[in-house]
């Protein structure tokens, strides 16, 4: 016999003892819950409202906005160059990402894609790769930790750390870089760079045949994971699902294929593919992509030519080049001797780019990339002057917290968790 | 989509008499403000003088055919997507050419402007023609031009064809005054999230949107927050006596 009733046990806040005290009172026998936003399974404050029968889980909703700081309205009041400090700390576990959809916009907008010198481009791509190996470590190790996996986690955490590692040596920061700037990258890779990465070729493979060993075939772990919160391909398409999610789903979609950009075309790497459509699937693409992106880190270290890493143009390239000191990165001292001791115009120039900034010509722009989660664009708007008109991040985090309705319903309680752990959400992405 | 852009080609009046130098100046005059000044402060930290400059924006611009330029290899495909587009708009029940108000080629891109009264008819082509395929929407992103009189909030969508492997843009515009576009969700559901945004954002109402309710700013919040006639906000922050005003209110270049 199917119960239903319109009735339902509201527990989406107050006094525990009253809710339950209502709940043994009344005769229903659905519950209402806010899971979040302060919920250590929901990747920072993702707020989930849950409709449950017993164990099932009869309606999900999402409600975001609690990480909204601003950003796109911030940039609006900034200089162009300013912008990258703000997008940085969008989805702050793919900093790289971000930085290099918005400076391929401006670029565009500037009309000097085709300028960006070959060693920058390198830079850029060796950059992104190590930042999708982060990503995916934090995913796993964050998906291990809510399934109870506490290895999981530290093992992962672990992973990532030899990659932020490298990029604090590289940027002076492990998050927050602004290392991509338009025009180039900020600074070139510094003495032991190459070789800190050459470790990390050799490590990370047995890193990573561990974690394979811990998860491909654990009875545990299938079990979580297998025929879980299935999304098929027209569910991915007509959601906008992109990245390891659309992957997962049996479409080899990936725009360092299909659009090339920063020079991809040059680098040979696979597309993981996998038709299962569920959280395993969706496992199993990461894994396979940090092998990839272990072949395209070497790719770069072989292409890695001394050359120039800015634009050659005097008014876009930052003037001042950075030194990284004891105390952090700043001005290198001879770029300060040169423009206090040498050169007056060199000192104007310098004020006027760092103060005034540049000026974009009048316009729109839309650039992609392929981020750790999926397409992350920006669509820039410039109306001629030294600041953005308007610019906006379509977060592939944001548009796929949609699916979590199609993903959860009619799913156990438990599987909610595993479903959100595999879109991998980052909530500064989402609301931005 | 007319063939000759936006209806002002060579055979809209005597091509000598628009060229006459008081005729050009007027027409300079109407355009829109793009910017007034040149410094970021628009109160008393501004005492340059230039306060009361005006840079206008070139008139809304349309680009003629061909839109694939054989030395771009970006604009590749326009001149399919325009074909197919326009052949698709004269089928039966399809709105007609007229649907698409201009075309635009810039830098490598090509953005349709689209009459709102026809968006969704437009969508609904573009996702569905076997010619045009544009299955992935990657959502809509809002943009406020205050001084773009009749047209200040416009509603951009970034259309992308896994098939065809093609990218193009939609861009409708509304008033502020009657800040209406028609929703597309029903044909993109993708768009749900991204239409509340930009409805939280901007104020702009789309019609036959599902649950067009706020999605990032507080149920209860008063005003769109990414209009330009909103402030950024900010206080004064004090360092070692010397006090720093927020950033909407700085003396800056802009």
């Amino acid at each position: 016999m199917t119960y239903v009733t319109e009735d339902y046990i509201d527990a989406s806040g107050g006094d525990w003892e009253e809710v339950v005290a209502k709940a043994q009172s009344s005769g229903a026998e659905r519950l209402v819950i806010n899971m979040g936003p302060q919920h250590p399974s929901t990747h920072g404050v993702l707020r989930l409202i849950l409709t449950l029968d017993g164990e099932t889980c009869t309606e999900a909703r999402v409600g975001i906005g609690y990480l909204h700081t601003g950003i796109e309205k911030n940039m609006e009041f900034r200089t162009w160059t300013q912008g990258t400090t703000f997008v940085t700390r969008m989805d702050y576990l793919t900093p790289i990402f971000n930085e290099v959809a918005y400076c391929l916009a401006v670029e565009r907008l500037l009309d000097i894609t085709d300028r960006i010198p070959e060693r920058a481009n390198v830079i850029r791509v060796l950059m992104m790769e190590l930042n999708r190996m982060s990503s995916h470590f934090v995913a796993m190790a964050t998906f291990g930790m809510e399934l109870g996996a506490t290895t999981i986690m530290t093992n992962g955490f672990r992973e990532r750390e030899m990659v932020l590692d490298i990029f604090e040596l590289i940027t002076g920061l492990r998050m927050n870089h602004a290392y991509i700037r338009p025009g180039g990258v900020a600074q070139d890779l510094p003495d032991g760079a190459v070789e800190q990465i050459r470790e990390l070729l050799k490590e990370m493979p047995k890193r990573i045949t561990t974690m394979r060993k811990l998860l491909d075939a654990n009875p545990l772990y299938l079990a979580r994971t297998r025929d879980v919160a299935h999304l098929e391909l027209p569910g991915c398409m007509a959601l906008g699902a992109t990245g390891p999610m659309l992957r997962a789903s049996g479409l080899a979609w990936d725009l360092r294929k299909a659009k090339p950009y920063c020079g991809y075309e040059n680098y040979e790497f696979d597309i993981p593919v996998s038709d299962g459509g569920d959280v395993y699937a969706r496992y199993r693409v990461r894994m396979a992509e940090l092998e990839q992106s272990l072949r395209i880190v070497e790719q770069c270290l072989d292409r890695l030519r001394p050359g120039p890493i800015m634009v050659d143009d005097a008014k876009i390239g930052w003037p001042a080049r950075l030194e990284l000191g004891d105390d952090g990165l700043g001005n290198s001292s001879e770029h300060i001797a040169h423009i206090m001791g040498g050169s007056m115009e060199a000192l104007i120039h310098h004020f006027k780019l760092v103060t005034e900034g540049f000026r974009v010509p009048a316009g729109q722009a839309y650039a992609a990339v392929e981020s750790a989660k999926g397409e992350l664009g920006c669509h820039a708007v410039s109306d001629g002057g030294t600041r953005p008109h308007r610019v906006h991040f379509r977060d592939p985090s944001f548009t796929h917290l949609q699916a979590v309705a199609a993903m959860c319903e009619g799913g156990s309680v438990a599987d909610v968790i595993a479903a959100v752990a595999s879109i991998d959400p980052v909530m500064g992405g989402v609301d931005r | 989509m007319s063939v000759n852009g936006n209806g002002n080609g060579p055979d809209s009046g005597g091509e000598q008499e628009e060229n006459l130098p008081a005729r050009a100046g007027e027409e300079r005059l109407a355009a829109p403000v793009a910017r007034a000044g040149m410094f970021g402060a628009k109160t008393t930290g501004d005492t340059s003088g230039y306060g009361r400059l005006l840079v206008r924006k070139t008139p809304p611009q349309a680009s003629e055919r061909p839109f694939t330029d054989p030395d771009d290899p970006r604009t590749a495909a326009f001149d399919g997507v325009a074909d197919a587009l326009e052949r698709a708009l004269q089928g039966e029940g399809a709105p007609g050419v007229r649907a698409v108000e201009r075309v635009l080629v810039d830098r490598g891109e090509i953005t349709f402007h689209v009459r709102r009264e026809h968006l969704r008819e437009v969508a609904r082509l573009l996702r569905d023609d076997p010619d045009l395929r544009f299955e992935l929407c990657t959502g809509v992103s809002g943009v406020h031009y205050p001084d773009d009189t009749g047209r200040e909030l416009h509603a951009v969508n970034h259309l992308r064809s896994l098939t065809h492997n093609t990218e193009i843009r939609i861009e409708t515009a509304c008033p502020d005054a009657d800040p209406h576009i028609p929703s597309i969700v029903e044909v993109y559901p993708t768009n749900d999230w991204h239409e509340r945004e930009a409805w939280d954002f901007f104020g702009i109402v789309f019609d036959g949107h599902p649950s067009l309710t706020r999605i990032e700013m507080p149920d209860d919040w008063h005003g769109h927050p990414q209009r330009k006639d909103y402030p950024l906000g900010g206080i004064p922050v004090e360092y070692r006596g010397a006090t720093i005003p927020p950033p909407d209110e700085r003396r800056s270049y802009q």
